[in-house]
């Protein structure tokens, strides 16, 4: 009992001692936390092998970002995310040693170093409106410049390589016109902009490339009309659609424009519907897609064409490559049952081939969809290849000499949503063995460990000491542990693959490009939207497997049909899917689980009707006893309404759907539209766990917080302010922040800032709300915290009241009473922007919280929430200090110790998710964007248990001289007392 | 046994000591207060327009002669029971203010309720049988109803029945636009909701107008924030580049502390004696403190 009592006195005292924040040592970085890098889907490669130094190629993605990767082994020299507006149009080298990138709709011009990825320079390029974009780098022999030629925004730049000035410039924006090609033929001076004026009429324009002078323009008319693109039959012959799609149109442009049509079904016999020329950089030969098969043209003599080949399965290829004086080679890969066949041609000679290689791939990664080659020289001088090839799930690999020397699983890239998954239960009597085996391992760990701590360790002891930590096989083992930090997220990517990381290392479990989420004929546009926990077995944890449900959408609307696919948590199989027959437009994780613990879903759709999933009689039956108790709103955006819904009826159309249900409309909250505009909303996360409904304040006083699943923050601002920051003045600019019960509708509290702006990032928890802003007055960004206290429970205080039983604390609460609550609210400055906000989670909810922020440099800061405490006063008194309030500053703090993601940088962070340990202390934050990044974090220390350097060897040789020397001075007094006796 | 007793008795010592220094300082704030200590920080008082509730047992509609001046709204309730269709209820009166900067608001919000005719006395029965929704509805712009919308709010019938039918209206308004009716029982509602009938089918009605308010900023003088910013960034900012002494050698410190303790009880061995039956009662007392001063630690 004492030691218990010492053991509390103890770790008050150590909490009393301790700092709010918590920061790493440098050895302790990479032992809980893992990082991984990423660039999303490759859009333009740039290869780039100089003949001394390290191999690298330059690869622009679709997140926007510009990277230059090893091509031994697929690592990152360097990268560079641009903003998420700022997208990568084009990219080339120029001058051998910078990258050149046109970004922003043809903006933007920028170049890079390669061997450091500085940026050298930037060019504004002006434009007058949205066009097609092209870059292209000229090499004058005669100068040392490169001139780099931009097509963007209806004007043609020449800008210099060295130091990007704008040389010259040509407005071509005339009336209707489209240019659809800007291009340059080897060796010559001139550049060519061609394009279609209204649907029917081709234009092409010749300049001088040196000076800009325009030397020829000329106009023909085509009765066909035209369609889609154009492209390069050979030097000097274009080939577009006509209107119709059904014949091929030659152009001869260079002095006289002539057409020339051709039938398409004359050269292709039976293609039943040609959807578009596919944009080839290769001369001489085109390609073709039809609705099943890619089919290759050849120009022959004067205006003729011949099929050269013709490729019904998945195939993808690569622009020509000139790799030696004169020759022109690409390559194509196509899938030939599970392996793919890359090929590599001269563009001349279709017939024979420079490269032949098939390699066996991975099913999961879905079909090639781009290819880039290069080539390089092998040791005996002939000419290799190697190939960069995109996969169907946006991952990125090198094929070199029939071998896939990297992949880079750049899906992860682009993560739409994650869950968490438990892992297996650990089988009993495999454990006990092994620590057994291992005690002298065990043994002389904590021995080095203990030199350590003592400083009598060498360097070679601590090195060996950071890798034991490092390598720990207990953090990445599959199984359950105790504390609860080791789990499966599973994330959905953009690409519609589905990704179990472990926690431990992250690396990928298990993957699965989902079969519902591929494009097929009845799911044109797929899209996964979200990943909801669909079975977590408790009862069966040992013979039954979790497993998660999938939601996506056919096409992009909201009335596409939802699709539903189950996901086995632990092997990655798709267990089953099933094709909606309506649309998704909200999905309502129900607080019910059937008698296998699936959880029960209501979908509700686009014409309001509610879903119940899965459809069994039983989930129906859990269902019906709940059917009053069920209410939710929605947000509709363009009207700016919010409503309250319930459910009314069965649905009265299908005779045959017990589980479709009609739904009514229970309120409304309108907003005028010329006033306030909804920008952001959030709600409480539903698995959080509040501890205690009381909070004691200084005085002994305790008041009670008032929790409510159904809290709703909104926040409006003016129309006017809906903009970027800057562009209003503080008096026409105000935000409106609302608290909504969505079960009642009622506003339970209802502030406005003036002069304020947003973006607004906020983030519910427990009884409060912290959102984040702009101040438009005091030029800074600013937080605000609302807490929310119940009153109706305030005269709960009396000892004999709750010995006697007279209180109120165990009557149910419902929504319809009219709410008593008082609401302190407080707004500090903040330095930084907000790119989302987070606040931590654990297990019981007795932790104190931390608000997890994504600042603008990508990192996590962690801010505890005590400095958003409204009842933060100048000067706190002896109570309220000790209850642990701040003194109240104007701005919050931003402690340089405290960011969770120390020097790391989670480049594009979108999200951060938090995941309670089963330990208490503890939480786990996922953040994401273009990387990941993990890591444990304990918003008031681990209170709960013992470091992990904790060292156990000097505890052990504590206790033993402890008790030597109990006995030496047992043996002592025994002594002195018999000397005493004897006296 | 003996080394038990000196160990709870130096727990007690320790337990005592700290909980006597953590009474000693709650206790010189231990007097009631208010929420008004709140008030301080949390801003002013919202800013309601109060009306009394006005009892309206007539049937009588206001006149729309009243309508003689132009500073005067009139706006309609209309009521649905279930899923019936919405019919015409009741009257809101207020005066409409135009202020210097062009703003309009409304203040003196009058309230004539219609009472219940036999039919809708018949329906209303029906709902609360079968527990079901009463729902109201205003125009969201006072001056050119319906505005863009009407703005609807329902609440269980059988939460509204005491006396007579008690109803509560909070209209959060916007110039002359309603953005919410927030309408239900005054008081609470409690669940599960049983099956009451009024006494007097007349409505007690109660409305309050409520307008936003404006979002507090501590009082804070510039040069105080300077100052206190400053100490405080500084104590954040500089921290010992070491563990803490005590994070490091709290195993050495503890047996050390022990041993102090252990020779100094021992010291005392005569004293302890006596003072050994009282020890344990009071540990008791001072345990059911410690948890308490933990939980406030949180």
């Amino acid at each position: 009992m004492a030691m218990v009592l010492r053991l509390s006195l103890f770790l008050t005292v150590l909490l009393l001692s301790l700092n709010p924040s918590s920061a790493l040592y440098d050895d302790q970085v990479g032992l809980m936390d893992w990082h991984q890098q990423y660039i999303g889907k490759a859009k333009h490669v740039v290869f780039h092998t100089q003949k001394a130094g390290r191999k690298r190629v330059v690869v622009s993605t679709e997140e926007n970002v510009i990277a230059s990767l090893d091509l031994r082994r697929g690592d990152i020299f360097w990268r560079h995310a641009l903003g998420a507006t700022d997208t990568v149009d084009e990219m080339d080298i120029a001058l051998g040693k910078y990258v050149i990138t046109l970004s922003s709709g043809g903006t933007i011009l920028r170049a890079w170093n390669l061997p450091d990825g500085q940026m050298v320079w930037e060019s504004l390029l002006q434009g007058s409106k949205p066009s097609k974009k092209f870059l292209s780098v000229m090499n004058f022999k005669m100068d040392k410049d490169n001139i780099i030629f931009v097509f963007g925004g209806g004007c043609l730049h020449a800008v210099s390589s060295i130091d990007g000035e704008v040389l010259w410039r040509k407005e071509l924006t005339t009336e209707s016109l489209q240019i659809q090609q800007v291009f340059q033929p080897v060796d010559s001076d001139i550049i060519y902009a061609v394009g279609f004026v209204g649907s029917s009429q081709f234009q092409t324009y010749q300049f001088n490339a040196k000076t800009g002078e325009l030397l020829k323009q000329s106009v023909a008319a085509f009765h066909g009309g035209f369609s889609g693109e154009i492209s390069f039959a050979s030097d000097d012959i274009l080939v577009a659609l006509d209107a119709t799609g059904s014949h091929l149109v030659l152009i001869l442009y260079q002095d006289e424009i002539s057409f020339h049509q051709t039938y398409i079904s004359d050269l292709v016999p039976d293609s039943s519907g040609v959807e578009r020329i596919l944009p080839t950089k290769l001369t001489g030969i085109f390609a073709l897609k039809t609705d099943s098969s890619v089919v290759f043209l050849r120009l022959i003599g004067e205006y003729k064409l011949e099929v050269v080949e013709k490729i019904n399965s998945a195939a993808a290829f690569s622009d020509a490559l000139s790799f030696s004086e004169g020759q022109k080679a690409f390559g194509l890969v196509q899938h030939v049952g599970s392996r793919i066949q890359l090929v590599v041609k001269l563009d001349n000679d279709w017939n024979s081939n420079l490269l032949e290689e098939s390699v066996e791939i991975d099913p999961q990664k879905g079909l090639v969809q781009k290819i880039f080659i290069n080539n390089y020289m092998r040791t005996d001088k002939s000419y290799g290849f190697r190939a960069l090839i995109v996969m169907e799930d946006h991952s990125l690999m090198l094929l070199q000499q029939g071998v896939i020397v990297w992949t880079r699983e750049d899906g992860l890239a682009s993560i739409i949503d994650v869950t968490t998954a438990e892992l297996p239960v650990e089988k009993e009597g495999v454990s006990v063995s092994k620590v057994e085996h291992n005690l002298f391992e065990w043994l002389k760990g904590h021995i080095l460990k203990l030199k350590g701590t003592l400083m009598l360790a060498s360097p070679d002891d601590i090195a060996a000491i950071q890798a034991m930590r490092l390598k720990s096989s207990e953090k990445s083992k599959m199984t359950r542990d105790h504390n609860g930090f080791r789990k499966l997220l599973i994330v959905l990517s953009g690409a519609g693959k589905l990704f179990a990381l472990h926690t431990g290392d992250g690396r990928v479990v298990w993957s699965l490009l989902l079969p519902s989420l591929r494009r097929s004929g009845s799911c044109q546009f797929p899209t996964g939207s979200n990943i909801y926990q669909w079975q977590v077995p408790h009862h069966h944890a040992l013979d039954e497997n979790p497993s998660i449900l999938v939601v996506s959408r056919c096409g992009l609307g909201s009335d596409a049909l939802g699709v539903l696919s189950f996901v086995d948590s632990y092997t990655g199989k798709e267990l089953s899917s099933l094709s909606l027959a309506h649309s998704i437009a909200q999905v309502i994780p129900l607080p019910l689980t059937d008698s296998t613990e699936q959880r029960l879903h209501l979908l509700i759709d686009a014409s309001g009707r509610a879903h119940l999933y899965p459809k069994t009689s039983e989930a129906f039956k859990i269902f019906q006893s709940e059917f009053p108790n069920i209410y939710w709103y929605s947000i509709d955006a363009e009207k700016e309404i919010i409503r309250g819904h319930a459910l009314h009826s069965n649905c009265g159309l299908e005779e045959t759907d017990e589980y479709c249900f009609n739904t009514r409309e229970l309120w409304s909250i309108v907003f005028p539209s010329e006033s306030e505009k909804i920008i952001s909303t959030a709600t409480r996360k539903l698995n959080e766990v509040v501890h205690t409904q009381a909070k004691v304040i200084a005085d002994q006083d305790v008041t009670f917080k008032y929790i409510s699943r159904n809290l709703l923050f909104v926040a409006t601002v003016a129309p006017k302010g809906d903009c970027p920051i800057g562009s209003v003045t503080p008096e026409e600019s105000w935000l409106v922040v609302y608290l909504i019960d969505t079960v009642t509708g009622r506003i339970l509290h209802r502030m406005t800032h003036l002069g304020s702006q947003g973006p607004v990032h906020a983030v519910i928890s427990e009884n409060w709300v912290v959102y984040h802003y702009f101040n438009l007055r005091a030029h800074k960004y600013e937080m605000s915290v609302i807490e929310i206290y119940d009153q109706s429970r305030a005269d709960n205080k009396d000892v004999w009241k709750l010995l006697l039983g007279k209180h109120n604390l165990t009557t149910p609460v419902s929504s319809y009473s009219r709410p008593e609550v008082v609401m302190k609210s407080q707004s500090y400055f903040f330095t930084h922007s907000v790119k989302t906000m987070s606040v931590t989670s654990t297990a019981k909810g007795i932790t104190s919280k931390q608000l997890l922020i994504g600042t603008i440099g990508d990192q996590v800061l962690a801010l505890d929430k005590r400095y958003l405490d409204p009842r933060r006063s100048i000067n706190p008194t002896q109570a309220e200090k000790e209850e642990g309030i701040i003194p109240l500053t104007d701005s919050l703090p931003i402690i340089p110790q405290s960011y969770v993601t120390h020097s790391l940088q989670v480049e594009g962070l979108r999200g951060i998710l938090t995941v309670p340990t089963k330990l208490e202390s503890t939480t786990l934050v996922f953040a994401y964007g273009v990387d990941l990044f993990l890591t444990r974090i304990a918003p008031s220390r681990t209170y709960d248990s013992l470091t992990e350097d904790f060292s156990y060897a000097l505890l052990l040789i504590t206790i033993v001289a402890l008790i030597a020397a109990i006995f030496v001075t047992w043996v002592l007094s025994e002594k002195k007392e018999l000397r005493e006796k004897w006296r | 046994m003996a080394r038990n007793r000196e160990i709870s008795f130096l727990g007690f010592c320790f337990v005592l000591c700290f909980s006597l220094f953590l009474l000693s300082s709650a206790f010189q704030s231990d007097e009631l207060q208010d929420d008004e200590e709140f008030g301080l920080e949390g801003g002013r008082a919202p800013h309601i327009d109060y009306v009394n509730p006005i009892r309206s047992p007539s049937i009588r509609k206001r006149s729309s002669s009243d309508q003689d001046s132009d500073s005067k709204v009139q706006f309609q309730l209309e009521h649905a029971f279930g899923s019936s269709d919405f019919s015409p209820a009741g009257t809101f009166t207020a005066r409409l203010k135009t202020w210097s900067h062009g703003g309009q608001t409304l203040t003196k919000l009058r309230f004539s309720r219609n009472g219940f005719s036999e039919t809708e006395n018949e329906e209303f029965k029906k709902l609360l049988e079968s527990d079901d929704f009463y729902m109201i509805r205003v125009p969201s712009n006072v001056l050119s109803p319906p505005g863009r919308d009407y703005i609807i709010s329902s609440v269980k019938a059988r939460c509204l029945p005491r006396e007579t039918l008690d109803e509560h209206f909070v209209i959060h308004m916007e110039g002359v636009n309603i953005l919410a009716v927030n309408y239900g029982s005054p008081g609470a509602c409690q669940y599960p909701r049983p099956l009451k009938l009024p006494a007097k089918w007349s409505f007690n009605s109660h409305t309050v107008l409520k307008n936003s308010e404006q979002a507090p900023r501590a009082p804070l003088p510039a040069f105080v924030e300077e100052t206190l910013a400053g100490e405080n960034v500084e104590g954040e900012g500089i921290k010992p580049p070491e563990k803490s002494f005590w994070a490091k050698y709290w195993m050495y410190l503890i047996p050390l502390g022990l041993i102090v303790m252990n020779a100094i009880t021992q010291a005392m061995s005569l004293p302890e004696e006596p003072a050994g039956g009282q020890a344990s009662s009071q540990t008791q007392t001072a345990q059911q403190r410690a948890p308490s001063s933990a939980v406030r630690r949180r």
